[in-house]
């Protein structure tokens, strides 16, 4: 009863927040004009009934684009984050992209041939979730797994300066590391 | 949503959050006081002690705000307004008793999705002020929540993996016989230390540190003053409630009614929590972080996998 209005609020407020990213000129307000409308979308997800996917996605893009809006700020702007600077670039690529893309996902919500729902829905949807992507889906999970932990792995290595053996030493024999600044748990 | 509560109860949180937020602060003010200018001599002095935070805010709402050149009042509002807010809405899923505001199937990952939330709060609180201090304090919460999201998640996911269920009201149906915190210690202790960083508190409390002159606060006055700390000292209230239905059986407990033994247990943890603020010094972030990594995550990890392997030999 109360889910078509929320439905067309959350649409309309993501698609503000997603215009409004390319209106601002500080990098602070177009990350969270950003954050705004994933909420939004994650609070769309909710109304399809999928509230773990939908609290996730609030809990995954909250942290993800805190993360980034600092890094942006750090890295794109000086560094309190007060000088304005545009959000367009490539004003004519830009535009190009956009309007393929979404001609393409429009023409694919017209074109696909919806299928209608067979069954119920189930009693509790987290857990068919989860029993869908652990069980047969297993393998492909661990694997992605891996897969994304080798790549922090392989970024932080390729990022950080000092590597074990500059820590450790030529033999990497040395009994402490040698830190500028000393950890927590005494080596 | 199964099973919410009345409305009443929705309107009753915020309210009770506000005077377990008021009540912590008076204990707090008095162990403070008693600190500074030792034990109170009478029950008149000890109160007076005790109403300190609600005498600061009214100063502060009387007294003329102040405003740094360009700051970027809205996303300053924003949030400040927030903090509190999500305190509040983290809140909706707390069993008083045995009912919550709302105890809908994913209840851990709401309060978790929106702790998250108020990292963004303070963050926005301290860039908008646009004072350096301020914004070291909003880049400190977020460069350090990094180091505890993660044994956070684990105590959380360790608690919803005992239970076999993400509603906070089924974790406490499974503690019926056994307290989580008897068979998931680390967890338990991980969730406390954890709770007070998300709270920027005690020992955690560097955002808002002395030696950035009050950090992400610094610059605020008048209402935004007293919104931004008085949200997080509702954090620190809900961080500590949840703790309660999570690993201290809820509810459960002989003689008294269930919502009476939460506000017992409730505040049990909160007392600790303000008693770890006055004894133990300011925890350093460098060593914090290697400490997080390289000893509370593996624990964690372990304390879960203790955890199925008894899930699953049931």
């Amino acid at each position: 009863m109360t889910d078509g209005p929320l439905f067309w609020v959350l649409g309309v407020s993501a698609v503000v927040g997603g215009v409004s990213v390319f209106r601002f000129d500080s990098m602070a307000r177009a990350t969270y004009a950003l954050l705004f409308s994933l909420l939004c979308v994650g609070g769309e997800v909710m109304l399809l009934g999928l509230d773990y996917l939908g609290v996730v996605i609030v809990l995954m893009m909250t942290v993800e684009m805190a993360v980034m809006g600092v890094f942006m700020i750090m890295y794109m702007m000086n560094p309190a984050g007060l000088t304005p600077m545009p959000m367009l670039h490539n004003r004519r690529g830009a535009t190009v992209i956009s309007l393929v893309v979404l001609a393409g996902l429009t023409a694919g919500i017209l074109l696909v041939p919806w299928p209608s729902r067979r069954g119920r829905p189930p009693a509790d949807a987290t857990e068919q979730l989860g029993l869908s992507l652990m069980g047969p889906q297993m393998l492909t999970m661990m694997t992605l797994g891996m897969a994304l932990f080798a790549t922090i792995v392989a970024t932080v290595v390729l990022a950080t300066r000092r590597g074990r053996y500059d820590r450790l030493g030529d033999g990497l024999g040395a009994r402490h590391a040698d830190d500028p600044v000393r950890g927590g748990v005494g080596r | 949503m199964a099973d919410p509560g009345p409305l009443w109860s929705a309107a009753l949180l915020p309210a009770l959050l506000i005077t377990a937020a008021a009540a912590t602060a008076g204990l707090d003010a008095v162990l403070t006081a008693g600190a500074a200018r030792g034990r109170a001599g009478t029950v008149r002095e000890t109160a007076s002690r005790a109403a300190a935070p609600v005498r600061e805010v009214v100063r502060l709402l009387v007294r003329q705000p102040r405003r740094t050149t360009a700051m970027d009042v809205t996303l300053l509002r924003i949030g400040v307004v927030l903090l509190p807010t999500t305190a509040v809405l983290a809140a909706a899923v707390l069993p008083l008793g045995f009912r919550a505001v709302g105890d809908p199937d994913i209840g851990v990952v709401w309060f978790n999705a929106l702790e998250a939330l108020a990292w963004a709060a303070v963050w926005l609180t301290g860039w908008a002020s646009n004072s350096a201090l301020a914004l070291i304090g909003g880049y400190r919460f977020l460069a350090q929540g990094l180091a505890y999201e993660l044994p956070h998640m684990f105590a959380l996911t360790t608690a919803a993996l005992g239970a076999g269920s993400l509603r906070v009201g089924g974790v406490v149906d499974a503690q019926a016989g056994l307290w989580f915190v008897v068979w998931m210690p680390v967890a338990f202790v991980v969730y406390l230390v954890s709770a007070m960083a998300m709270a920027f508190w005690g020992p955690f409390d560097q955002p808002v540190g002395r030696d950035v002159s009050g950090g992400a606060g610094a610059e605020l006055s008048g209402a935004d003053r007293v919104l931004f700390f008085g949200g997080r000292w509702l954090l620190l209230v809900v961080a500590a409630a949840v703790g309660v239905p999570l690993f201290l059986g809820g509810g459960h407990g002989p003689w008294l009614p269930g919502w009476a033994w939460v506000l017992v247990k409730t505040a049990a943890v909160l007392a600790v929590l303000v008693r770890v603020r006055h004894l133990v010094p300011a925890v350093r972030m460098d060593r914090y972080t290697e400490i997080a990594w390289l000893v509370l995550t593996p624990l964690t990890v372990l304390q879960a996998l203790v955890v199925a392997v008894v899930v699953l030999g049931r």
